[in-house]
């Protein structure tokens, strides 16, 4: 039992934790709450990874900004406890296909080398350093980044657009 | 001993750990006493005065009373959020400090590094990661108290720390291109050196816009004066800590106090040249400093004991005046050793005592520049503050960068030099 392992079953399960309390808690607060906590947790498995800039940035972007937007917009509508409603029926097709999906995840997990290696508490790939990072993103993948950056830049003035008042 | 020896990293760590939050919540008691006073004597006041000589056990007195103070939880509140969020905010803010480097790596004890807790290669966007989550104690507080002027505070502290989050790491982008790291160490080795011999060749010097777009984003993203809107007293009573009390406000007023000195610490590091001396290695005066400035603090403290001080207040200043001298004495041994002899120890100490004097002297002097304004300025209008963020300081920090930018690539193609 390495330390890396035990971080990684720790995390891993107070992220799954995290997602379940999203879903189940009653506040709108306590969710975005546990969304947060998940964001975090995410974040330390990035760190165990070896990829600390993404897991850096993981807190900053989401962390940091997007769940703020969101503890934000609860605050300002104030909003009370969620309503409860019946049982859907696509419920059903949805327990269905979640537990598929697992199978295939745990199938996939048990079978290929990653999971394989952390399964064994092998030690993280070397550290992915920021500079490594930064030259695939602006030697290698400079158009496809750029065109990344564009589109969300579009989607940004389109939200602004639809979401102005007519004067 | 055997244990010690075995486990260097953890040993260390946790000394370091206990002995920083020791500083720090003195430091943050300390800071609150210096507050009071220089706001007091820019309004022609004494400020806290009786209770030590010159008030100096007032922060002991104040953090005996919040604890013993009665700790009101307002009946229909949020009890998990109400509670958590004091307990964030203060622990973010400390977590944030254990990033600082308060001295040079090379001051090592077991071969750790003693004046920094953790030293690590992205240590700036860890920082930032940090600090950008220290929106929530103050938002979390304001929801949860289930009252007007809290959640009014709330609002208003998130709309704020968020704009101006975007200027505040825009400004020091154009730092990060000089120096091309994110390690602190490294930011900071890469400001040695002296234009024309004697001027440093800190970031502030090319980075004068940066600086001051950082230094404004840093006070509002701290919420101070004048952009202490969350907290306006005139409008929201106390805005998101109006429903706190006891211990559970303190924990807020120690994080606003943590999260001074953070941003203070990073202005030093990314702009000052943290630890380094702003004089050249070959003015070997400049290693008395230290020691001459606490003897001289004595020598005031002295006169100051003889003259005013009366009872009881006299036997405190006269410690406080032992402790001054005494301090010197310890702090010139080093420097003069150190000139007379070649000792590895004797130079390691040495060097450890200017590297913290002259960071903490930084970190001083943004402080008292805080409380200065603090002092001095009016509180800006809600609508003041965003078109201030987002119209005027935005765009400057914006065109900083594409400026720095545009110079670092002109240097790059025409090759190293």
């Amino acid at each position: 039992m390495s330390l890396p392992f035990i971080l990684f079953f720790a995390f891993g399960l107070l992220a799954v934790a995290g997602a379940v309390m999203l879903i189940l808690a009653r506040e709108p607060i306590h969710s975005a709450l546990a969304l947060i906590l998940v964001m975090i947790c995410l974040a330390v498995l990035y760190l165990l990874l070896g990829a600390e800039f993404i897991a850096a940035v993981q807190i900053i972007v989401y962390a940091g900004a997007i769940m703020v937007l969101f503890v934000f917009v609860i605050m300002l509508l104030n909003m009370g406890v969620e309503e409860r409603t019946n049982f859907s029926k696509f419920a059903y097709v949805g327990v269905v296909a979640a537990f598929v999906l697992l199978l295939e995840i745990g199938h996939w997990m048990y079978h290929s080398a990653i999971g394989g290696a952390t399964a064994n508490g092998a030690e993280p790939a070397a550290a992915f350093s920021t500079v490594d990072l930064s030259t695939l993103l602006f030697r290698s993948y400079l158009f496809p980044f750029e065109a990344t950056s564009i589109l969300i830049l579009i989607a940004i003035l389109g939200a602004l657009v639809l979401a102005r008042k007519e004067e | 001993m055997e244990f010690i020896s075995q486990h260097p990293v953890l040993v260390v760590s946790i000394v370091k750990i206990a002995v920083l939050l020791f500083v720090v919540m003195t430091a943050l008691a300390y800071l609150t006493w210096l507050e009071r006073k220089v706001i007091a004597h820019i309004q022609a006041r004494w400020g806290p005065y009786y209770v030590g000589a010159h008030g100096l056990l007032q922060p002991l007195a104040d953090g005996l009373k919040f604890l013993f103070k009665e700790d009101v939880t307002p009946p229909i509140s949020d009890r998990l959020v109400y509670t958590l969020a004091p307990f964030l905010a203060l622990s973010l803010a400390l977590t944030a400090i254990a990033l600082i480097p308060f001295g040079p790596p090379s001051v090592t004890v077991l071969g750790q590094p003693i004046l920094v807790v953790s030293n690590i290669n992205i240590g700036f966007l860890f920082l930032f990661a940090i600090t950008s989550m220290g929106v929530y104690g103050v938002a979390l507080a304001g929801w949860s108290s289930n009252s007007k002027y809290p959640l009014m505070g709330g609002l208003r502290s998130s709309a704020q720390m968020i704009s101006y989050e975007v200027s505040l790491t825009i400004s020091v982008v154009g730092v990060l291109l000089l120096a091309g790291t994110l390690n602190f160490n490294d930011l900071i080795a890469g400001q040695s050196g002296y234009y024309l011999h004697f001027i440093p060749r800190w970031h502030i010097v090319p980075q004068i816009v940066g600086f001051l777009c950082y230094f404004t984003a840093a006070i509002a993203e701290t919420n101070r004066v004048p952009f202490d809107l969350p907290e306006a007293e005139t409008e929201l009573v106390a805005g998101f800590h109006t429903e706190y009390s006891s211990f559970k406000f303190a924990m807020f007023f120690m994080a606003e106090y943590a999260n001074m000195i953070t941003v203070s610490c990073l202005a030093t590091i990314l702009f000052l040249g943290g630890w380094l001396s702003p004089f050249p290695d070959s003015w070997t005066w400049q290693l008395f400093i230290p020691g001459a400035g606490l003897v001289a603090l004595g020598v005031y403290c002295a006169i100051d004991t003889v003259t005013t001080m009366r009872g009881i207040a006299r036997l405190q200043f006269a410690v406080v005046t032992l402790l001054c001298f005494g301090g010197g004495l310890l702090t010139l041994a080093p420097a003069v050793a150190s000139l007379h002899s070649s000792a590895a120890w004797i130079a390691t100490v040495n060097t450890g005592i200017q590297g913290v004097f002259w960071f903490t002297a930084k970190i001083l002097a943004i402080l008292f520049f805080y409380i200065w304004m603090r002092g001095t300025l009016p509180r800006f209008r809600y609508d003041q503050l965003m078109s201030f963020g987002w119209k005027l300081l935005l765009p400057v920090s914006l065109a900083n960068l594409v400026a720095t930018s545009a110079v670092v690539l002109y240097f790059m193609m025409k090759g190293p030099g």
